[in-house]
């Protein structure tokens, strides 16, 4: 029997890139974590605000549009203010973060920051659950008090964070957690809660709690055909780690995602080999935020043009 | 050399802003007149936005509700990822499907996605989301200065003009390039306000200005004809307050941080 080779996909455009900005350190151990994030986890190191702003002026040869940083936790990197006030004169900028760590100064200066950039600053904020009981399970008990009150503390200082969570509940009963979700969030002061909901990746420590993919959750040739490719998050993203420029922020564990040294070197096909490439391919858009993430499109994606 | 052409975004029914834009720009005088699609959604009586573009001779661009209504696909294509979103949005486009003519949609279907022009040594490409997608959200907080300079590199023109997100805005590239979103007729901008806004692009001497025009017309007699057609109170409010109420998902933060909801 002959295997299919899987498919490759080209990098159109790097529009988006991503930072592992925290390394694989983090101060929680959340069960559900791709990449096994942990505070004892260092085989991904911090990356300097040298080492970003030497990848923003690189980035900005390529016309990146937009930044995201993650982790591990972002905020454990003791330069990680600095990191977002100097990426907002670059562009746009998402922080992805537990909301368990910041300082109220770390805070203030971003608020600054933030109010004189013409860019947006965004905040993603991982919740698991709208109570303690489905929360501290997956991420470790007392995270939920501590996830709401760093959620408080951002909206008194007037950000607007996007609330995530990985979908941990049957999809029957989503409209139910999310009412729930935004009752709880109302109640901490956040009325106009924006949320995020995100597939599970089975891989890191999810595998462990979960079964992890099987064989056949994979992409296929014919499932590409007539797909939008831009639901993908490598067809426009890359993302940095200390060790170079890896596919996508979901795969760094893996050694066939890391494409080059240089953001230029990245930019090759890359087989969708992955089970989590599968999930990718299932929902669409998933690391991307809602503002930028473009809904599938029925017609062509570079439309014919009228002369006058 | 001097050209004006006046920049209409999405009209989204809103039949009587579109007159009272119509008769602004034929007292200023331009030598054209574009529309850059999303002729209908949100508001009452599709039909009644177009004997207006033929009247005033407007070109119009196919927009992603455009070749929906034109083509009745399933839904309008914005790219909504909310369900609230979503469920509002599609509330608006089964009526404007359903109160939209079948001549009408013919005209919808044929209409062109994009348009270049050459105003002197200045390129101009006028297109609905982006150059590159018809959906694509361009917002002013997201969307870096070296991306639209790539866009302009890549599409080799020095002006894009573009609408699809609803509020306006334009930044200056080196080189003499220009990004501009041209706003919207179809509802106000979340800021307060009843009046819409459609642009003038007025180029001389190989350099653009920029003018975007307020246009304050009988809001109340929309609101009160959506009513009548039983449209959702939540896109009447919009239309009375000046803030948005639905659609609010994709908003990035400083976008939405202009409103109350």
């Amino acid at each position: 029997m002959t295997v299919e080779p899987p498919p490759s996909i080209s990098l159109a455009a790097l529009d988006e890139l991503w930072f592992q900005v925290a390394g694989t350190l983090c101060n929680l151990t959340c069960h559900h974590c791709f990449i096994s994030c942990s505070p004892h986890n260092r085989s991904f190191g911090f990356l300097t605000l040298q080492a970003v702003q030497q990848r923003l002026e690189e980035a900005r040869e390529l016309g990146v549009k937009e930044y995201y940083f993650t982790g591990g936790e972002p905020f454990l990197n003791p330069q990680m203010t600095a990191i977002l006030v100097a990426t907002l004169k670059y562009g746009p900028a998402t922080v992805l973060t537990n909301g368990t760590v910041w300082k109220d100064e770390w805070l203030e200066t971003l608020k600054r920051a933030a109010h004189e950039s013409e860019y947006s600053l965004e905040f993603r904020v991982s919740i698991d659950g709208f109570s303690a009981q489905t929360n501290d399970p997956i991420r470790g008990e007392g995270t939920f008090d501590r996830a709401l009150q760093g959620i408080q503390r951002l909206v008194q200082a007037g950000f607007l964070p996007i609330i995530t969570a990985t979908r941990t509940w049957p999809q029957a009963s989503e409209l139910e957690v999310l009412r729930k979700f935004r009752k709880l969030l109302g109640k901490v002061g956040y009325t106009r809660p924006r949320l995020k909901i995100l597939p599970s990746l089975k891989i890191g420590a999810e595998a462990q709690r979960t079964s992890g993919y099987g064989l056949h959750d994979r992409v296929t040739s014919e499932m590409l055909d007539g797909y939008d490719q831009s639901q993908l998050v490598c067809h426009q993203s890359r993302i940095v780690t200390d060790r170079g420029v890896h596919v996508c922020p979901i795969l760094i564990d893996s050694p066939d995602s890391l494409l080059g040294r240089s953001l230029k070197e990245a930019a090759i096909d890359f087989p969708l080999s992955h089970g989590a490439c599968y999930t990718c391919f299932q929902y669409g858009s998933i690391c991307t935020n809602p503002s930028s993430a473009s809904g599938s499109q029925h017609g062509p994606s570079a439309p014919p043009q009228s002369h006058v | 050399m001097q050209h004006r052409i006046a920049c209409l975004g999405g009209i989204y029914s809103n039949y009587l802003a579109l007159a009272q834009a119509l008769r602004d720009i034929t007292q200023r005088g331009v030598d054209q007149i574009l529309c850059l699609g999303d002729m209908g959604a949100f508001g009452p009586h599709p039909d009644r936005v177009f004997p207006l573009l033929a009247e005033y001779g407007v070109t119009c661009l196919q927009g992603n509700y455009d070749d929906s209504i034109g083509n009745a696909l399933d839904d309008c294509q914005c790219g909504y990822t909310d369900e609230r979103d979503n469920y509002f949005a599609q509330i608006s486009y089964d009526y404007t499907l359903d109160n939209t003519a079948a001549e009408n949609r013919q005209f919808l279907r044929q209409l062109p996605p994009q348009l270049r022009m050459e105003i002197g040594p200045l390129r101009i490409l006028f297109c609905h989301g982006s150059p590159r997608r018809v959906n694509e959200f361009l917002w002013q907080s997201t969307t870096s200065a070296a991306f639209l300079e790539r866009l302009a590199t890549e599409q080799q023109t020095d002006i894009i003009a573009a609408t699809h997100t609803g509020i306006k805005w334009h930044r200056p590239l080196p080189d003499r390039r220009h990004f501009v979103n041209v706003g919207c007729l179809g509802r106000p901008e979340n800021d307060g306000q009843q009046n819409v806004w459609y642009t003038m692009l007025e180029l001389r001497d190989g350099q653009l200005q920029v003018e975007f025009v307020p246009v304050e017309y009988d809001a109340r007699r929309l609101a009160q004809e959506m009513q009548q057609e039983r449209l959702p109170d939540e896109f009447i409010e919009t239309i009375l307050s000046g803030w948005w109420t639905t659609c609010l998902e994709i908003l990035p933060s400083k976008e939405r941080q202009r409103g109350p909801h």
